[in-house]
C-alpha cells in the first residue's frame, strides 16, 4: 500500500462528500438548515448516470444532475422558507422523497454500464513526488472540489455578497432593515447548496464508478451533515474533514480486501458514523468552542417581519 | 418656526380583537426631540413600526417632509430618512462594528470604518470600528445602531425606550448625542414611560393612551405630576407611602457565594448578604451582573459552585427546588412568560401549580373554584378562569404569578424585575403587594434595574456589579445618593 496511493483513493472518495457539505454549509450559512442530503445526493446521483447512459456526455450529466438537485431543493426552501414549517420535518421528507423516487426510476437501469470521468495528469504539478501522483492525477471533478472550496472561502469571508450571506442567517432582522432581501438570498443559497449537494451525488455515479445502484450513497448525505458542523461552517475545513473521512472509508475497503485484519465488514462499515458521533460528542463538551466559531444563530429559524416585533 | 419632517394623520390600527391606534395624530419637527409617552399598550411601539415600516396603518396617512408617502419596510424608511433604534437590536453579534454598518451598502470597508469613526466622534458615540459586537456592551451596542441610522443619513431617528437598557451615566451620555443630533436638525422621537428621563430631554411630549392621543404638550407646560395623570387617566400615587421597617429574624444568608453563568464564566464572584424578616433588601444593577443568576441560586435552579446559602438557619446550598419552596421561597421570574407561567395553561390551572397538596388528582371543580378566589382577591381581569394566560395582560399575568406565590404563604420572596413592562396601574399593584408582605414579615429580595423601583421599595439598597455586591446605601432619591448609586453600578468603586 504505497502513501500516494492512499491520499488519492482518499481525496476520491473524500469528493462527494465535500460537494455535499459546502453544498450544505451555503445553505446553513443563510440560516436553513436541510437535512435533505441524502434525498438531493441519490437523485443527483441517478440524474447524472441516466443522462450519461443516454447521451454519453459526462459534463451535460454533471449539468443536468445539478440542475435537478436545484429544483429539489427547491421544494424544501418553498416549504421552509415561504411556508415557514418544521425545517426538520421537511427535510426528512426530502431525504425520502429521493431515495424512493430513484429507487423507482432507477430500477431499469440497475447493472448497466456507462460512461465514467478518466483521470487527467495536470502537466507540472502531476510531476511532483508524491505529491503529484496524489493530488493532480485525479479525474476532473476532483479539481472542480478543489477549486470550489478556494473559491466559497474566499466568498463567504472576503466578499460584500458573503457578507450579506453571513447576516441573513445570524440576524436576518438586521439585512431586512438595510434592504437585504432575506427571502431571496435564502431561496438562492437553498438551491445553489441543493445543487452542488446534487454534484456530490452526481460524483459516486459518474466518476467513482459507472454504474446505478440503488440508494449508492449509503448514507454519505448524513455524514455531510455532520461534516458541516465538524467544519464549522468553513469550506476549508469541510476540505480536510471530508479528505479525513474519505480516508476511513478507503481504509475500510483496503482493510477488508487485503483480508489481513480479521474484522467483521459490517463493523468496518460503522467506522465513518463512529467518527461522526464521537465529533459530535466532543463538539458539544466544548460550549465556548461551539460558541467561538459562530454558528449561524438564525440556522431553522424562519424569519418574518411581524412575529419579530 | 422649523419645518415639518414627519407627520401623520389619523392612524388606524386594528389587531385581532384590538383596536392598538385609534386615529393617532403626531408630527416632528426639524431639530426637537418629541417624546411619546405611555404605558405599555397603549399604541406607542405599534405607531412607530407603522412609520417605520414594520406595519401597514389600516386607515391614514404618513406625509414625509410634506409629501405622502406610503412606507413599505424598514430599507424604505431608511431611504427616506427615517430611522429606528428598536428595543431589541438588529446586529449581526459575530460581525464587527464596521462590517453591521456596511450591510446593505456597496461601500468599501475602509471609507465605512473612517466614516463611522468621524460619526462617533462628532456626536460622542464612542465606540471601536473594529470591535466585534458580542465583545460589546448593551450601551455601546446601541450606539452602534444610532451610528448606523446616521450613517445611512436619517433625518428622523426614533429611539423606542433607548434607557431601559443603560446606567445613569450611558443615558446622560445619550442625551448629549440626541442634542447634538437635533443642533444639525435631526428630528428625535423618543419613546419612554420614565417620567424624570421625558421631563428632561422633551422639546414636545404626546401622550398616548389606550391608542388615542391624550394631548401635546409643549416645554414649560408640561410637570411630571400632569403627565403622569395624562398617562393613566387618573390620580396614581407615584410614591408609596410605607412605614419604616421592622426587621426581625434572620430569613436568608448568602455567604460569599460563587456561581457560573449559562456562559460558563462566573456571575456570581463571592457574593454576601443578609436579608431579616419583614425587610426588603433591593438591588440596583446593570442587566447581566449576575442578578438572574442570584435568583436562581437562592431558588435552586442554578448550582453554587462555592459558597452558602442558609435559610432561617438550615443550610440550603444543596436543596432541591421543591425542597426550598416548601420551607417557603417564592419567585417571581423576570420571565413572566416563560418561567413563572405556562402560557398555553389557563389562568385557573397556572394558580394551580406549584400548590402544597400531596393529592395526585383533582376535581376540576376544586381548580375552578380555588382560582375564583384568587381572581377576586386579587382582581385578575381575564374573561374566565378557563381563559389562556397568553391572552392576559402583563399586568394581569404579573398578578396571577403574585396571587400563586402568595399563596405559598413565604418567608421569602424574590423579585427580578417585577414591574418590567407593566403599565403605572399594575405596578402600584405590585409595590403594594410587595409591601404589605413585608409588613407581615416576609423578607423581600428585590432585584431591579430601575432605580425609582429601589427606591420606592427598599429599606436598603446594595448594588451589584460583576457578581459582587459593591456597595450599599439608603433609599434616598436624592441627586448625590443617584449618582452614588450610578457610579457603583457601572463599576466605579465609591
Amino acid at each position: 500500500m504505497n502513501i500516494e496511493g492512499l491520499i488519492g483513493a482518499s481525496i476520491r472518495y473524500g469528493t462527494p462528500l465535500l460537494f455535499a457539505t459546502v453544498g450544505e454549509i451555503i445553505t446553513e450559512r443563510a440560516g436553513v438548515l436541510n437535512l435533505g442530503l441524502e434525498g438531493l445526493m441519490l437523485m443527483g446521483a441517478f440524474t447524472g448516470f441516466v443522462t450519461a447512459y443516454s447521451t454519453g456526455s459526462l459534463w451535460l450529466a454533471f449539468f443536468l444532475a445539478m440542475v435537478v438537485g436545484a429544483l429539489f431543493a427547491l421544494i424544501h426552501a418553498f416549504m421552509s422558507i415561504t411556508l415557514k414549517v418544521n425545517q426538520v420535518v421537511s427535510g426528512l421528507a426530502l431525504t425520502m422523497l429521493g431515495s424512493g423516487l430513484s429507487g423507482i426510476l432507477g430500477r431499469a437501469y440497475v447493472g448497466r454500464p456507462a460512461v465514467m470521468f478518466q483521470p487527467v495528469a495536470i502537466p507540472g504539478l502531476a510531476d511532483i513526488p508524491v505529491v503529484g501522483p496524489a493530488f493532480f492525477k485525479q479525474d476532473p471533478l476532483v479539481y472542480v472540489g478543489y477549486v470550489l472550496t478556494f473559491f466559497l472561502a474566499w466568498f463567504i469571508f472576503k466578499t460584500k455578497a458573503g457578507l450579506t450571506l453571513r447576516a441573513v442567517g445570524e440576524e436576518p432582522a438586521a439585512a431586512d432593515a438595510r434592504g437585504i432581501n432575506v427571502f431571496w438570498v435564502r431561496y438562492l443559497a437553498t438551491l445553489v447548496g441543493g445543487a452542488l449537494t446534487a454534484a456530490g451525488g452526481a460524483y459516486l455515479s459518474l466518476a467513482a464508478t459507472s454504474m446505478w445502484m440503488e440508494n449508492m450513497t449509503a448514507g454519505r448525505g448524513w455524514i455531510a451533515i455532520a461534516l458541516v458542523i465538524f467544519a464549522a461552517w468553513d469550506p476549508i475545513k469541510a476540505m480536510l474533514g471530508s479528505y479525513l473521512f474519505g480516508f476511513i472509508m478507503s481504509l475500510q475497503f483496503r482493510l477488508q480486501a487485503t483480508g489481513e485484519v480479521h474484522v467483521s465488514a459490517n463493523l468496518l462499515l460503522m467506522l465513518p458514523y463512529l467518527v461522526t458521533l464521537i465529533s459530535m460528542i466532543l463538539f458539544s463538551l466544548s460550549e465556548n468552542f461551539r460558541k467561538r466559531i459562530g454558528a449561524p444563530s438564525a440556522l431553522g429559524v424562519p424569519y418574518s417581519r411581524e412575529e419579530k416585533t | 418656526m422649523s419645518s415639518t419632517l414627519l407627520e401623520v394623520r389619523g392612524i388606524v390600527k386594528r389587531f385581532p380583537g384590538v383596536l392598538a391606534l385609534n386615529g393617532v395624530n403626531f408630527d416632528l419637527k426639524e431639530g426637537e426631540v418629541h417624546t411619546l409617552l405611555g404605558e405599555n399598550g397603549a399604541g406607542k411601539t405599534t405607531l412607530m413600526n407603522i412609520i417605520f415600516g414594520l406595519y401597514k396603518a389600516d386607515e391614514g396617512e404618513i406625509l414625509f417632509r410634506g409629501k405622502r408617502v406610503h412606507i413599505k419596510s424598514p430599507y424604505h424608511a431608511l431611504q427616506l430618512g427615517i430611522g429606528m433604534v428598536q428595543q431589541h437590536f438588529t446586529l449581526v453579534p459575530s460581525f464587527t462594528v464596521t462590517e453591521n454598518v456596511s450591510l446593505g451598502t456597496k461601500d468599501p470597508p475602509n471609507k465605512v470604518a473612517a466614516r463611522v469613526k468621524e460619526i462617533s466622534e462628532e456626536f460622542g458615540l464612542e465606540v471601536d470600528p473594529y470591535a466585534k459586537i458580542w465583545q460589546l456592551s448593551v450601551g455601546e451596542r446601541q450606539r452602534v445602531e444610532i451610528i448606523k441610522l446616521l450613517y445611512a443619513g436619517a433625518k428622523v431617528v426614533i429611539l423606542d425606550e433607548p434607557t431601559a437598557v443603560l446606567t445613569p451615566q450611558e443615558t446622560e451620555a445619550l442625551f448629549k448625542a440626541v442634542r447634538k443630533m437635533t443642533a444639525q436638525g435631526t428630528g428625535v422621537i423618543f419613546i419612554s414611560h420614565k417620567l424624570n428621563e421625558v421631563m428632561e430631554i422633551s422639546d414636545r411630549v404626546t401622550v398616548l393612551r389606550k391608542g388615542t392621543v391624550v394631548g401635546t404638550l409643549k416645554r414649560g407646560e408640561f410637570d411630571k405630576n400632569k403627565l403622569a395623570q395624562m398617562m393613566v387617566g387618573r390620580e396614581v400615587v407615584m410614591e408609596i407611602e410605607r412605614e419604616k421597617a421592622k426587621p426581625g429574624d434572620l430569613v436568608i444568608k448568602v455567604d460569599d457565594v460563587y456561581a457560573k453563568s449559562d456562559k460558563g464564566h462566573l456571575a456570581l464572584n463571592g457574593i454576601s448578604f443578609e436579608i431579616r424578616a419583614g425587610e426588603i433588601l433591593g438591588i440596583a444593577g446593570v442587566a447581566g451582573n449576575g442578578q438572574r443568576e442570584l435568583a436562581e441560586v437562592i431558588t435552586g435552579l442554578r448550582k453554587v459552585e462555592n459558597g452558602r446559602v442558609e435559610f432561617m438557619g438550615r443550610d440550603i446550598t444543596n436543596s432541591s427546588v421543591i425542597e426550598r419552596i416548601l420551607a417557603g421561597i417564592a419567585y417571581i421570574p423576570q420571565d413572566r412568560k416563560g418561567v413563572a407561567l405556562s402560557p398555553n395553561l389557563s389562568v385557573a390551572e397556572n394558580l394551580f401549580l406549584r400548590r402544597k397538596e400531596k393529592k395526585i388528582w383533582f376535581n376540576k371543580s376544586v381548580i375552578y373554584e380555588h382560582a375564583r378566589r384568587y381572581i377576586d382577591e386579587y382582581k385578575i381581569k381575564t374573561p374566565s378562569p378557563a381563559t389562556a394566560v397568553k391572552y392576559l395582560s402583563g399586568g394581569n399575568m404579573q398578578k396571577v404569578v403574585i396571587a400563586r406565590e402568595f399563596s405559598l404563604e413565604p418567608r421569602l420572596i424574590i423579585a427580578v424585575h417585577p414591574t418590567r413592562g407593566l403599565d403605572v396601574a399594575s405596578m402600584e399593584f405590585v409595590y403594594r403587594s410587595l409591601i404589605k408582605a413585608r409588613d407581615e414579615g416576609v423578607a423581600v429580595l428585590l432585584l431591579a434595574g430601575e432605580l425609582y423601583e429601589i427606591f420606592n421599595l427598599s429599606d436598603r439598597v446594595g448594588v451589584i456589579y460583576e457578581g459582587k455586591i459593591v456597595g450599599y446605601t439608603t433609599p434616598d432619591p436624592s441627586p448625590e445618593n443617584v449618582e452614588k448609586i450610578g457610579l457603583m453600578m457601572a463599576g466605579v468603586a465609591v
